[in-house]
């Protein structure tokens, strides 16, 4: 028996996709065992009524004018007070880029050291084997805690989403939030609305390097973005030369991906790089050196200028989707 | 100002890593350790804030007995001085009983702040600054890419799923570092020289029972070899044939 709570990640309501794909983890480990959604925060009813997607048939909420963000140090204390009580064995949560402060905080004051931004979890008779890649994806290591308590997170992007139909039983928590218990406070959020999907959880990524030649001719590459619904990343040369800001860069400094479709525009492919795009599924690259390491790797490679191989692929993929609409 | 720096040596980025024999370390002969990158933007953060406000910077390490030799480089970069907390089998230990270990230092020194790196780019954990912020019950900002300090409270930027957040907290606090937060200087010949005078405090730390296990390292599976499918645009076509029919993506 492996009796599961899985931390939702939303906002205002809105389930983040690597929540679904935690989700569906936590039912696979829980098999018949009971399986426990925590959602916290503004929206967080609605949000638990949405969970009967995945099969959650039992949700504990909680809402609180002093809680806005429900991945905050703000929310460690209902977390942990729901967590000692319901006495789990395994507490999952989705590996978002904020979600370290809170997982940290519950950690600590349960002593339970966490396994993080795992891509493999297997539950054998209540043991739990995660795999996880360390030295940006040169190497996979697979790890087990001897704790009761196990608390794990989970790769955006690796685990599929399996939807089955549940009903689901929500569950009010009742605790005392107050002023005094708000640690850090958000006064500003800039730059939503952005069409593009995020990099961690984008299906495709096209990414650029030196070879791209300058700043500004990222916006071809943003063209093709937005023709494939893909999201933009760097290398890490073209972020330190300032072209394009620390946030989207690829490899050992920057983030790990593993997109189906990797495009490397002008990207040589130093080992950093390629370590950090390794998993990607598939990976096209346009470079202008036909001995540069990232033609070792790439599945289609071609050999040439960035400036107008790009603009080629841009035309073509128009061209397929005006076809399929006619 | 106080301000406490909390490093890691580990192997520098352009490692071609290799797993030992027993299938469950790293091999580290041959191997060039460095500062772990994120702690350098850390320790560039520490030092700005003491050129600014005054105070002194100490550097925590926790590291087998070869990692002096690297904590050492903190120095002459506007460290006042580094505190090297020798567990020879800290490579194996897990962020929780790392963080504990810093936890007992820390509370030797009073301090304002606290700068440790978002991860390390060895296990890439990225979760000791956090841990150790929650064991000594202060707030703690993650992945700060702008910082500042105005009046009693701590100011930090950071980029979240595409958007950017402006994050505040009263001090004292532990702020972890993105790249970018600053850019580390290089030192100049003088302070090379000045930071010999510098002391490296050593102590040895008992070593907790291991709470995580290792049960084997592997490489990811090898990806096919690459193929050149053609020169400039007259390879498009074929380019989007492939994708659409052998890869099945568009």
């Amino acid at each position: 028996m492996t009796k599961v709570i899985v931390f939702v990640d939303h906002k205002n309501g809105v389930i983040k996709k690597v929540t679904a794909e935690t989700l569906s983890v936590g039912k696979n480990i829980a098999g018949q065992s009971q399986i426990t959604a925590v959602v916290l925060g503004p929206g967080a009813k609605g949000a638990a009524s949405c969970l009967t997607k995945y099969g959650i048939d039992r949700a504990i909420v909680f809402e609180s004018e002093y809680l806005t963000n429900p991945a905050s140090l703000n929310a460690a204390k209902p977390l942990i007070a729901i967590i000692k009580r319901e006495q789990p064995d395994v507490v999952l949560f989705p590996h978002t880029a904020a979600i370290k402060e809170l997982l940290a905080a519950v950690s600590a004051n349960l002593e339970v050291s966490p396994t993080v931004d795992s891509v493999a979890i297997e539950n054998i008779d209540g043991r739990l084997i995660c795999r996880r890649q360390i030295y940006a994806g040169k190497v996979v290591e697979s790890l087990t805690s001897n704790q009761t308590l196990k608390i794990v997170s989970i790769r955006p992007n690796i685990f599929p989403v399996i939807e089955r139909d549940s009903e689901i039983k929500v569950e009010e928590f009742s605790f005392l939030l107050g002023a005094t218990d708000i640690i850090t406070t958000i006064r500003q959020v800039s730059g939503e609305g952005k069409t593009r999907p995020d990099l961690m959880e984008a299906k495709i990524i096209v990414a650029g390097g030196r070879g791209m030649g300058c700043a500004e001719n990222f916006a071809i590459l943003e063209q093709l973005a937005d023709v494939l619904g893909a999201a933009v990343g760097a290398s890490r040369s073209v972020v330190d030369a300032e072209w394009q800001p620390q946030c989207i860069q690829i490899g050992q400094t920057g983030k790990t991906v593993a997109p189906d479709l990797y495009i490397a525009c002008g990207i040589s492919g130093a080992i950093q790089h390629i370590a950090g795009i390794y998993s990607s599924k598939i990976i096209v690259a346009i470079n202008n050196d036909p001995d540069a390491p990232i033609f070792k790797i790439a599945d289609y490679g071609i050999v040439g200028d960035v400036r107008e191989v790009v603009p080629a692929i841009i035309q073509e993929i128009k061209k397929i989707k005006l076809s399929s609409l006619s | 100002m106080n301000i406490l720096i909390c490093v890691k040596v580990v192997p520098d980025s352009e490692t071609i890593v290799k797993i030992a024999p027993d299938g469950k370390n790293i091999e580290e002969t041959n191997v060039r350790f460095a500062v772990n990158p994120y702690d350098e933007y850390a320790l560039e953060a520490g030092v700005q804030l003491k050129e600014k406000f005054g105070g002194e910077v100490t550097v925590i390490s926790v590291g087998d007995e070869n990692a002096a030799g690297v904590i050492k480089k903190c120095l002459p970069v506007g460290a006042d001085k580094a505190i090297h907390l020798v567990a020879p089998n800290s490579r194996m230990m897990d962020a929780l009983s790392i963080a504990r270990i810093l936890s007992d230092e820390v509370s030797n020194h009073p301090f304002d702040i606290i700068f440790c790196g978002k991860t390390t780019i060895d296990d890439q954990n990225g979760l000791v600054g956090e841990l150790l912020g929650s064991l000594l019950n202060i707030p703690v900002i993650s992945a700060a890419s702008q910082f500042s300090i105005e009046g009693e409270r701590a100011v930090a930027s950071r980029d979240v799923d595409g958007t950017k957040e402006i994050v505040e907290c009263a001090l004292p606090c532990l702020i972890t570092a993105e790249k970018g937060l600053t850019k580390p200087r290089y030192p100049s010949l003088r302070e090379i020289m000045l930071a010999k005078k510098k002391q490296i405090e050593s102590k040895t730390v008992i070593s907790s029972e291991p709470i995580l296990y290792v049960l084997g390292m592997e490489y990811p599976p090898n990806r096919p070899s690459g193929k050149i499918i053609g020169e400039g645009i007259s390879a498009v076509p074929e380019l989007i044939r492939l994708l659409r029919e052998e890869a099945k993506i568009l």
